[in-house]
């Protein structure tokens, strides 16, 4: 599945520096103090420790888009699972997909440890106050596109985690280490998908080239936008929420990517990329940032489609919900009726 | 064999419709839930049709008239509470046929042996709504109610002897009456009283002829391998 939301994609965040608070030598400078001393000794923070209220405002936005992420990532997906061409194919997807609403799962659960709820989270997904990654406002045109989306997109989201696993945030950490596990898994096996379309019929290896050269540059604009535009990295960076910046993730995501592409017997969509032995990276053209503000403004090709498909599920299954509730009630009410006869009948015998 | 395409039809055509919630169910953890019976129930197709010939040609390349599956398995999705009857039907079948064959020493028994227990789960499973919906609210009693209505009609056919199962066909329809009768009442729904067969013979799907729904289905399913012929993917 693919992932990749956090903070990176330029939504707003709020002031990041955490103001001074309590008079100095109170009991909020001794809190702060023991935060930032936790932080910089590389500590984790857990749901029960104090932490500044910008840290915490930050991590829940940040997780939630991330979790947001996930469920939205599986429509783009899920459109291909009636129309997979083989079986294997179409377990392997199916699979994905489910792993995909689990990570979803799991990031919830993780950004209720921060005090907010996941009906909450997703009412601001649903009315558009917290975001999605961009990528998943881009449609899966062809079968080749969902090997692109593992290769590229879960790579790119694979380059931006694995860092995350180290996240000062104790919950996010260890969701990250979970989510890592499997999306690598799910990045192999696009990679796979691609090969076996690359090595097939002229019209296959044609679906694969068409893919990648559809899919690349929205992968690298999943890092977020460049290092001198991106305001509030720094913050995160000195939270260590964040542990590298935009321009350095997507450097290592396009020099990870360029071997393998050769190997895939495919082209990457941009003639200025070159080797700089200078430098020991890839030298690699410029990104189109107007599209990408395009998207996020919700232009793109797919956002209307996506938050709509959303909002139906959870409008449509409200009436689902709402009989488990109450069903769940009436158990209780029962379970409890029967413990008191229970005790009612100790109490005579 | 006829009795392993007929249970891998249907296995693979429900698991087909289970895949279309994917991205549209009610809640994450039923994006899950649903997602894993299409998967076990997709595995279950893939090792059945393993003992036929090749499973890609027996899914992707055969039309509507030759495929064995229940007609119940094939109907849409419908809501969520007629995804749940079909599941209820089926997955109460499925469990005490595999119940059966996992006893005996047939050429299905080992395959029923590991299947069974998956199938106590989707069992297990549709159960739970079925209770939910059935005992929640008076609008999902009321839609619950409507697709256990809907599909009583196609499940006289489980019943119907399959070449090459050796099990006591009237003795299952009794479990399966038993157990289904029970939990609809548990979920103070009505077990309803029309005929468990449509216009159509008891049988149907068994002979190849289906419902209009399933046409489409396998259109959509078949078109991208039949595109491609002789690719491999």
């Amino acid at each position: 599945m693919a992932t990749v939301a956090y903070g990176t994609d330029g939504a707003s965040h709020p002031s990041a520096a955490s103001g001074p608070s309590g008079a100095p030598g109170g009991p909020e400078e001794t809190r702060q103090a023991a935060f930032d001393a936790a932080v910089a000794a590389d500590e984790r923070i857990e749901p029960r420790d104090w932490m500044p209220d910008e840290y915490r405002a930050s991590l829940v936005r940040q997780m939630a888009q991330h979790a947001h992420s996930e469920i939205i990532g599986m429509q783009p997906e899920a459109n291909w699972i009636s129309r997979a061409p083989s079986l294997r194919r179409k377990a392997i997807l199916m699979a994905k997909v489910q792993d995909e609403a689990g990570h979803g799962l799991y990031l919830y659960s993780a950004a209720e440890t921060l005090g907010t709820g996941r009906e909450e989270l997703l009412d601001k997904l649903h009315s558009g106050r917290q975001k999605y990654s961009s990528i998943f406002n881009y449609p899966t045109l062809t079968w080749a596109d969902v090997g692109a989306v593992g290769w590229l997109v879960d790579g790119a989201a694979i380059t931006n985690q694995v860092p995350l696993c180290r996240c000062s945030y104790g919950p996010y950490a260890r969701a990250m280490v979970r989510v890592c596990k499997e999306e690598s898994f799910h990045q192999r096996q696009g990679f796979e998908l691609l090969l076996a379309l690359s090595r097939g019929t002229q019209e296959q290896h044609a679906m694969a080239q068409d893919a990648v050269d559809r899919w690349w540059w929205p992968s690298l604009m999943m890092f977020g936008p460049p290092d001198d535009e991106s305001a509030h990295s720094a913050q995160s960076m000195a939270w260590k929420i964040k542990r590298h910046s935009n321009d350095e993730l997507r450097q290592r995501f396009v020099d990870i990517c360029v071997p393998q592409a050769e190997a895939l017997g495919l082209t990457l969509p941009d003639p200025d990329i070159r080797w700089n032995e200078e430098r020991g990276q890839h030298d690699f053209g410029s990104i189109d940032w107007t599209e990408f503000k395009e998207i996020l403004k919700g232009n793109g090709p797919c956002n209307e489609q996506r938050i709509t498909q959303r909002r139906r599920a959870h409008e449509e299954g409200a009436w689902v919900r709402e009989a488990a509730t109450a069903y769940a009630a009436k158990t209780a009410a029962g379970a409890a009726k029967s413990a008191d006869a229970a005790e009612r009948g100790k109490a005579r015998a | 064999m006829t009795a392993a395409l007929a249970l891998g039809d249907d296995a693979l055509v429900l698991s087909h419709r289970l895949g279309e919630w994917a991205g549209h169910a009610p809640v994450l953890e039923e994006e899950v839930a649903l997602a894993n019976i299409a998967l076990d129930l997709l595995g279950q197709a893939r090792v059945l049709f393993s003992l036929v010939g090749d499973e890609d040609e027996l899914a992707y390349l055969r039309e509507e008239r030759a495929f064995r599956n229940l007609q119940l398995v094939e109907q849409e999705n419908g809501d969520f509470a007629h995804t749940i009857a079909r599941q209820l039907f089926f997955s109460t079948y499925q469990h005490l046929l595999y119940d059966r064959l996992a006893g005996g020493n047939g050429p299905l028994a080992p395959l029923a042996a590991k299947a069974v227990k998956e199938v106590a789960y989707h069992q297990d499973h549709a159960e739970q709504w079925t209770l939910r919906l059935g005992d929640g609210t008076a609008e999902s009693h009321e839609r619950m109610q409507r697709g256990v209505d809907a599909l009583w009609r196609f499940t006289g056919e489980m019943f119907e002897p399959v070449e090459g199962v050796d099990v006591d066909w009237a003795g299952l329809a009794d479990s399966w009456s038993r157990s289904v009768t029970e939990l609809l009442s548990r979920a103070t729904l009505s077990v309803p009283t029309g005929a468990q067969t449509g216009a159509w013979s008891a049988g149907a799907g068994r002979q190849g002829l289906h419902t209009e729904p399933f046409g489409r289905m396998l259109a959509e399913m078949q078109h991208l391998h039949r595109s491609h012929p002789g690719a491999t993917w």
